[in-house]
């Protein structure tokens, strides 16, 4: 297998609020001798709220930003739940409707003559192109420091599952992707309801009760059953589980703090990586076992 | 192909529950063989017919068509009648938990009090609403083309099975939920309509309406008919900005505050954000939380916004591509 190579679309939340999830992706890309070109031309996927309000002008965005994965040649990953929703949602509109390609690709090309949608690159989370790319055999080879004595309650996100036709394989009621990450890391993944559920960072401003009691009863759902810490590969995912916490727990009735990682901290904390390089004192809930 | 017939042995635990005697539910754990032939419905019927007379639940066509069926098998929603035990055992395995939609709104085993739905259901107006002429000169035709404008939005069998998977509805009861939107999007979307104006009143409502979906996207894998709920939601947000009706409110404010960061910094400028989206005093609630992510370097200050390169082609975009105002 040659190097694996990937066009990284960072989204906006790890350049801004979770510098954490970019230094940590970075740590584990070079660990894993990932090569990441990242696309500093992209723009905002719209995050879901953007085509509520104009849906083609969404559309033209996102068909911009993977034509610069195109550009490279290669798979564009995506380390947000919802941007990957977004992109994979663009791809499938435009690979299966010419006539809006079409007119997607006119507006492209009116400002850069050589920028053009055509469908060619794959769009994947970085959760799966280590899992389904890199394996998680050799993930597992390369492990030094095993999460051996940790409970780890993985929190997939909505936009990780569904709609499922565009997803990248996990079965939305009973996914496995992210547990077996956990086990592979070495730790004790745990079950619990909630993991597959919605945190309701989406409307977090317009509904905050709704918010507030979706993120307490995930992180409640983990507290009882033993987690010592929760894991996410969605930026927003954890925004909601990390920094909200308090009102989280004032909408259950109940204290609830527990760490909550990014998945590429937790693979990186089992590759050696250290709390510096893995942005660990960027976090609300402090992550106080490393 | 295979077409000889298996046998499993499967645990059920079935929810159990009479309104009228029982304080409390309880389950039943109850053995049986389950062939490879059967679905759902007919472990319904083999527990009312061999285990338990007194068993209760709905059901009618045993076609997928009359929606009285739903339960959750594991809680994943499902028409009994449609959904293959095979496939809920390849899903779940040996152990399968029975209970009706929502546990809360049971009357009786599965049978649950859907009140709540067909409420939700007429508030949006589920029906025509048109002048007809009673004494036509031609007939009114609806082109192929214009019927594909309802997306699939009129193949629902009012199941419920959106509704009760919805984790809005299970925590606001005012929010009028999934099928309910899919159904106003449905004759806002036929020609023959004129009833548009009332339903997007009802579905533009703050605390009831669209603008508290969480996008979670339950709602279009749960369906059975593939109605996809969610994409009709979508629609109806982009109606209500198409039409002008867009009331100016912290959720408006949040969808359209995209487009203004977009186009500044090609990124999005978080903490802009929730100022424009709440305004100057609706913000300060947010300060203590600020605060503290500030402490911990989560919070990027106006002069250190990071930009998109060839910013320029994206404002051209933005420029370009806008199709509504706001
Ligand atoms: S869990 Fe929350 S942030 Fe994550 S995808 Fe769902 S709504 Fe979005
Ligand atoms: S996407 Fe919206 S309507 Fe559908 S289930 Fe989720 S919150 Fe409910
Ligand atoms: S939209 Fe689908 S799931 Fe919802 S009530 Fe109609 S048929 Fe059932
Ligand atoms: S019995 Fe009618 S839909 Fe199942």
């Amino acid at each position: 297998m040659g190097k694996l190579q990937y066009a990284l679309f960072t989204g906006c939340t790890a350049k801004e609020s979770t510098p954490e999830q970019l230094m940590s992706t970075y740590a584990v890309a070079k660990k894993l001798d990932i090569e990441i070109i990242e696309l500093t031309e992209a723009s905002c996927c719209g995050a879901s709220h953007l085509q509520d309000y104009d849906d083609f002008l969404s559309l033209v965005l996102n068909a911009r930003n993977i034509a610069y994965a195109e550009k490279h040649n290669m798979t564009m990953i995506t380390i947000c739940n919802t941007c990957q929703l977004n992109t994979a949602m663009t791809k499938h509109r435009l690979d299966s409707d010419a006539e809006l390609k079409a007119r997607v690709n006119k507006k492209l090309a009116e400002v850069n003559p050589d920028l053009q949608y055509k469908g060619t690159s794959e769009i994947k989370h970085f959760l799966y192109a280590i899992i389904d790319d890199f394996g998680l055999d050799k993930l597992k080879s390369l492990v030094t420091t095993p999460l051996s004595q940790f409970n780890i309650a993985p929190f997939y996100g909505c936009h990780n599952l569904r709609p499922s036709e565009l997803q990248a394989g996990d079965n939305p009621y009973v996914p496995t992707s992210l547990d077996d990450l956990i086990i592979a890391c070495g730790g004790a993944n745990v079950e619990y309801e909630e993991k597959n559920k919605c945190c309701g960072f989406h409307v977090e401003l317009q509904a905050p009760h709704t918010a507030a009691v979706l993120t307490g009863n995930a992180l409640m759902g983990a507290i009882d059953q033993n987690a010592d810490w929760m894991v996410t590969p969605c930026p927003l995912c954890h925004l909601k589980l990390d920094t909200q916490a308090d009102h989280a727990g004032k909408a259950v009735g109940r204290e609830l703090e527990i760490p909550v990682l990014h998945m590429q901290q937790m693979v990186g904390l089992a590759l050696g990586c250290s709390k510096e390089e893995l942005g660990l004192k960027h976090h609300v809930t402090d992550v106080n076992f490393v | 192909m295979d077409n000889s017939i298996t046998t499993q042995t499967i645990t059920f635990k079935v929810f159990r529950f009479n309104q009228e005697t029982d304080y409390l539910p309880y389950y039943n754990t109850i053995e049986m063989e389950v062939t490879s032939e059967e679905v759902v419905l007919d472990i319904l019927n083999r527990i009312k017919w061999e285990h338990d007379g007194s068993f209760s639940y709905r059901r009618s066509c045993r076609h997928g068509i009359c929606g009285a069926c739903a339960i959750k098998v594991n809680g994943k929603g499902v028409l009994a009648c449609k959904e293959r035990m095979n496939d809920m055992i390849e899903l779940f395995g040996k152990e399968l938990t029975l209970e009706p939609l929502s546990t809360k709104r049971a009357i009786k085993d599965m049978i649950i009090d859907k009140e709540d739905f067909w409420v939700k259901h007429e508030e949006v107006e589920p029906f025509l609403i048109s002048h007809v002429d009673e004494h036509p000169e031609d007939e009114h035709i609806v082109t192929p083309q214009e019927a594909e404008a309802l997306l699939d939005s009129d193949l629902c069998i009012q199941c419920g099975l959106c509704h009760y998977s919805c984790p809005v509805v299970e925590i606001n009861e005012d929010y009028i939920g999934p099928a309910a939107f899919a159904k106003a999007f449905r004759f806002n979307a036929d020609v023959r309509d004129e009833g548009v104006d009332k339903r997007i009143e009802v579905i533009n409502a703050p605390g009831a309406g669209v603008w508290d979906c969480v996008k979670c996207f339950e709602c279009a894998e749960v369906c059975p008919k593939e109605v996809n709920p969610i994409e009709k939601i979508t629609k109806l947000h982009n109606q209500v900005f198409e039409r002008g009706d867009a009331l100016n409110n912290v959720a408006t404010r949040h969808a359209v505050g995209f487009a203004h960061s977009i186009k500044k910094h090609g990124l999005l400028d978080e903490g802009e954000l929730v100022r424009y989206s709440e305004g100057n005093i609706g913000v300060i609630k947010h300060v203590p939380v600020a605060l503290k992510m500030f402490k911990k370097g989560k919070i990027v200050l106006p002069w250190n916004m990071p930009k998109s390169d060839k910013l320029d082609e994206i404002q051209k975009l933005v420029k370009s591509s806008s199709t509504v105002k706001f």
